[in-house]
């Protein structure tokens, strides 16, 4: 408060940020990327610890031996299967009656916005089967849930399988003190979001599903298993959720201890926990799975079933058999002991999981970064726009009531009102016109899929995407439209102003975002802010042009995914990309539509029309 | 939603009154002459005054604070609009309903009993008491209207007391406000909507760890918001309606249960004195964290009710960071005011002294021009030169440049 009231000090500190702004901004930005990058070395990776006191003490001797009884169940279950073309309720219920738990059904229908493609679904209607095993110890008020999804060929056909094997284990303990929910559901992710969406009693999707007979308390924990063989070299754990929300770090911490008890194998993002943290290789390893990692969440699509029941303050993880051409093959017994280790766990547990992290990246599955270690990167980088715009400020205020211009004319002050008045009304344009875009953005492709498909030769979800591609590319052609509106008598002030604007309110937004989603916040900074602060209407206005297409919205989504399959050591062609980004972004609108994943509107909506501010401000005459 | 409007509309007649004393004085002034000619940039022009009042509801309407309280459908819409005709009836000089509405206000909060001071100041301004010990008038005057205000607020809650014929909604309503009272339901820690923040000075947690000093605690939280009141009084006494928005401002930043509604409130008064604000400083920084905390309040609601993954302690980190940008704003705007006020009777003194130097000797004229940025033109050894740095001093951006003949010797010179 003296510093900024003090006017001789304020003066110095302002001649500092005018003097050395850009040197300051470029340091800022190296700061925040460097931190970055040393996330996965030592000092900032911690090892991870178990948290939860009723979780960490106590061991368990798991004694699941039905490992021939699961392959038995999941031969029946393919048969049937097979036999009838969608997943058998009745067999379903039978066999879970038969091992003795509480058996409902529930049927669901949706029909999608727009067919989609990769999983050749539009309108779908299928039925979940859950099996309630009673606790005898409790009276339902908690619950523990383990869930099959089951898409439309017969994959998963053993993690069924293993489940039944499991649920008639499980009956036969007596130490429960909870109840457990044995879920199989249809359609894989659309099943569960309409089982989660009924046991709650919400409907945030429009999805129609019939009510549910049996519940069984507050879902403490979910674990979700996808098993397609009847060995596995080794089980890979997910943990990003829907929005980029992650379930508690004590959850994964209880699945890596069981995976070392048993000797399992596992991995994350599918890669390998480095060994040796000590040399460069190590560090190196686990910056390669924290950068999938982060693109993953920034993704912000649910990359297993449990990343629906996050969002219900559910803490769950997918946990995924691969079997590679590895030689030590585990079978059914091993997964099945990890799993029923992980459930009388979490069947101590006292309260909801909550003492460990929420907000975490993991460079591998034993170490990670916490919130206050990794904020600082994305600190950084805002805070280059946060000096650009203090910058310009000063630089608009000194211009308008600067004493040198102001000079000994008595009425300095009304022309500034007047060319306050002028400026904030050319902003008024710009920012209603690239709103409009972006609201078109969001809207039109769904809706005008079916005059697109009258007049054009394209399917529904083609008319999607393009209309999303030309209506984005109709943006550019902005800045021509909104000259026509503005006539300006302040030129530069004109630009100044609209940059200010357009930097604070990316500035908020990146922020905002980088609160609920790191992984996005920091990729779009990362991205959008060396651009973002150079662009002016003066200099080498074509490099500042394709700098600025090339960090647009779209151009990053399609450099991650290049770049996520480069790290997955699966290098894309150019078509094969251009393919991709094309489902990708139809996946986008349908994951909005479908589970309300928040990243599309996200970009249509904000980050999308701050970024034509910005082409406004490149284009300004 | 109607008490939303009521408080507009209120707002709206209050502010026209009281623009149509302040044009009133300016006109006075400006007949006898006492402004100096370049002051005409501070003036209010008719126009200006015009439109005030309307700018003033729309602000109130508009804001997206009223919004969100609205669509909340906290009571403190009710709360503004009592201490909006509290204000209406006080600017329009009826001290009988001024007092019914602010105890009116009182009986609701508790907190407005604070506007009792500068409502009592305006009333005198009109009533040309002066505000001296020694006067009888003033004490008078202040008797009744202290009179007035405590028997209708007794009135109030008999009243309450009949209807409910049990004095237990007292500790129940006024005893809420102190977060250690019994009553206390830790309402702030489990649901708090979204028109509501809560400010908890001391929550669950701390409560164990400082049960010593509850006490303490309770006095310095609550202490903020009636200790401002004299000082102030004392030194914002030429400006009754100012300091009411100054304490309006200090007890939506300090109660124990903030709301956005408050804000909306003494946020809606900005326009009466936007010919102060190029002179308020920082507005930048200032207007970024207002809006940068704004944006964080439903984010980090969000991660900390529905996500469950933050916790309670990143939204109180919040409204801190919001009350601290109020705070700030709340103390530069008085500051903003004095400075004003030092500079008025300069200006005016000025123009006498302008004619009296042009026919000096010299030739040497003393120019002041108060602009953004305050320049202040005049020769360096002049008296008003001297007069300015002695009043102003290093609290004004002040710039002494030479004038007349010695800035063209200088000009020359180089």
């Amino acid at each position: 408060m003296g510093l900024l009231s003090d006017p001789v000090r304020r003066r110095a500190l302002a001649r500092l940020v005018l003097r050395l702004n850009a040197p300051l901004c470029l340091l800022s930005y190296v700061a925040g990327i460097a931190w970055f990058l040393a996330l996965a070395f030592p000092p900032l990776t911690q090892r991870t610890y178990m948290s939860e006191n009723a979780m960490g003490s106590t061991m368990v001797e798991e004694q699941f031996v039905g490992g021939e009884r699961a392959r038995v169940f999941a031969r029946d279950f393919a048969a049937y299967r097979r036999k009838s073309g969608a997943l058998p309720v009745a067999w379903l219920e039978r066999t879970m009656r038969s091992v003795g738990l509480e058996v409902y059904t529930q049927s669901f229908s949706r029909k999608l916005p727009f067919p989609d493609e990769t999983h050749e679904r539009y309108m779908v209607s299928g039925t979940n089967v859950y099996g309630i095993l009673r606790a005898l110890r409790a009276a339902s008020t908690e619950s523990l849930v383990l869930t099959v999804p089951c898409g439309p060929d017969s994959t998963n056909s053993q993690a069924v399988g293993l489940l039944l094997a499991l649920a008639a284990h499980f009956r036969g303990q007596i130490y429960w003190a909870k109840d457990i929910i044995f879920l199989v559901t249809e359609h894989d992710l659309l099943g569960t979001e309409a089982w989660l969406e009924a046991y709650h009693d919400v409907n945030v999707t429009g999805m129609q599903s019939s009510f549910l007979q049996g519940r069984a308390g507050a879902i403490q924990a979910a674990v979700a298993l996808e098993l397609s063989s009847d060995v596995v070299t080794s089980l890979d754990v997910i943990v990003e959720g829907l929005n980029g929300q992650l379930p508690n770090l004590d959850l994964l911490n209880l699945f890596q201890t069981f995976c070392q008890k048993g000797g399992l194998l596992c991995t994350l993002q599918g890669k390998l926990q480095p060994q040796d943290w000590t040399s460069l290789d190590g560090p190196l390893q686990g910056l390669q799975t924290l950068l999938l990692m982060v693109l993953r969440q920034a993704s912000g699509r649910s990359h297993g079933p449990h990343g629906l029941f996050l969002r219900y303050g559910v803490e769950a993880l997918t946990l995924r058999g691969i079997n590679s051409f590895r030689q030590y093959k585990y079978d059914l017994v091993a997964v099945g002991k990890a799993l029923e280790g992980m459930f009388r766990k979490l069947n101590h547990l006292l309260e909801r999981l909550h003492q460990s992290f929420f907000f975490y990246l993991l460079p591998a599955l034993s170490r990670f970064v916490s919130i206050g270690l990794y904020m600082p990167a994305a600190g950084f980088l805002l805070l280059v726009l946060g000096l650009k715009a203090l910058e310009l400020w000063m630089q608009l205020h000194e211009a308008g009531v600067g004493p040198e211009e102001g000079g000994g004319s008595p009425g300095p002050s009304s022309s500034l009102l007047s060319a306050q008045g002028v400026g904030l009304a050319s902003l008024v344009a710009p920012l209603l016109i690239s709103q409009a875009v972006g609201l078109a953005l969001y809207i039109l492709p769904v809706l005008g899929q079916h005059v697109a498909t009258q007049h054009f030769p394209v399917s529904e979800s083609e008319a999607v995407v393009l209309t999303l591609l030309a209506i984005y590319a109709a943006g550019l052609a902005l800045p021509h439209n909104t000259h026509r509106v503005v006539t300006t008598q302040a030129p530069d002030r004109g630009w100044m102003a609209l940059k200010l604007v357009a930097l604070i309110y990316l500035a908020l937004q990146l922020g905002c975002i980088t609160l609920t989603n790191f992984s996005l916040g920091f990729l779009l900074a990362a991205t959008m802010v060396p651009a973002a602060v150079l662009t002016k209407p003066h200099g080498p206005r074509p490099l500042y042009a394709a700098l600025l297409v090339l960090t647009s919205p779209a151009a990053v989504l399609l450099g991650s995914l290049f770049l996520w399959r480069e790290l997955q050591e699966m290098p894309l062609s150019l078509a094969e990309g251009w393919q991709l980004f094309l489902s990708a972004l139809a996946q986008g609108v349908l994951e909005h539509h479908t589970y309300g994943a928040l990243l599309f509107p996200l970009l249509a909506l904000g980050l999308y029309p701050c970024w034509l501010l910005f082409w406004n401000v490149l284009f300004w005459k | 939603m109607i008490t939303d409007v009521l408080t507009a509309v209120a707002l709206y007649f209050a502010i026209q009154d009281f623009n149509k004393v302040v044009f009133k004085k300016q006109k006075l002034l400006l007949e006898l002459d006492q402004y100096a000619p370049d002051v005409s940039e501070l003036i209010q022009t008719p126009k200006e005054m015009h439109y005030i009042p309307l700018k003033v509801a729309l602000f109130y309407l508009l804001n997206p604070y009223t919004v969100l309280s609205c669509v909340a459908k906290s009571t403190c819409a009710i709360n503004n609009t009592l201490i909006a005709f509290f204000i209406l009836a006080t600017i329009k000089g009826s001290a009988f309903l001024s007092a019914i509405f602010l105890a009116l206000a009182t009986y609701q909060s508790l907190y407005p009993i604070t506007l009792f001071v500068p409502g009592l100041l305006y009333l005198l301004q009109r009533q040309y008491i002066p505000v001296k010990m020694k006067s009888r008038a003033f004490w008078i005057f202040s008797w009744e209207y202290a009179m007035m205000y405590m028997g209708s607020l007794v009135v109030i809650i008999c009243l309450s007391f009949f209807l409910l014929s049990s004095w237990d909604f007292i500790p129940a309503v006024y005893g809420f406000m102190y977060p250690e009272s019994p009553s206390h339901p830790d309402l702030c820690r489990e649901e708090v909507i979204p028109g509501c923040p809560a400010m908890t000075p001391s929550s669950r947690e701390n409560k164990e760890m400082f049960e010593h000093f509850s006490l303490f605690f309770v006095c310095v939280f609550q202490i903020n918001v009636f200790f401002y009141t004299i000082p102030l009084a004392i030194k914002l006494k030429e400006h009754p309606i100012f300091f009411m928005f100054i304490q309006i401002a200090i007890i939506s930043i300090f109660k124990s249960y903030p709301t956005v509604g408050d804000v909306a409130l003494y946020m809606a008064f900005f326009p009466v004195w936007n010919h102060l604000y190029r002179f308020l400083r920082n507005i930048f920084v200032l207007a970024c964290i207002i809006i940068v905390c704004s944006l964080l309040f439903p984010v980090l609601w969000h991660l900390w009710i529905y996500a469950g993954s933050a916790n309670s302690n990143f939204f109180y980190a919040i409204t801190l960071t919001f009350n601290v940008g109020q705070i700030l704003g709340t103390c530069y705007a008085p500051s903003t005011l004095l400075r004003m006020n030092v500079i008025q009777p300069i200006l005016q003194g000025v123009h006498g002294l302008w004619g009296e130097r042009k026919t000096g000797s010299t030739g040497q004229c003393d120019r002041v021009s108060v602009v953004p940025g305050a320049q202040i033109w005049c020769s360096e050894g002049s008296f008003l030169g001297k007069v300015l740095s002695k009043c102003v001093g290093s609290n004004w951006v002040l710039d002494l440049k030479p004038w007349g003949r010695e800035r063209e010797r200088m000009e020359g010179g180089k």
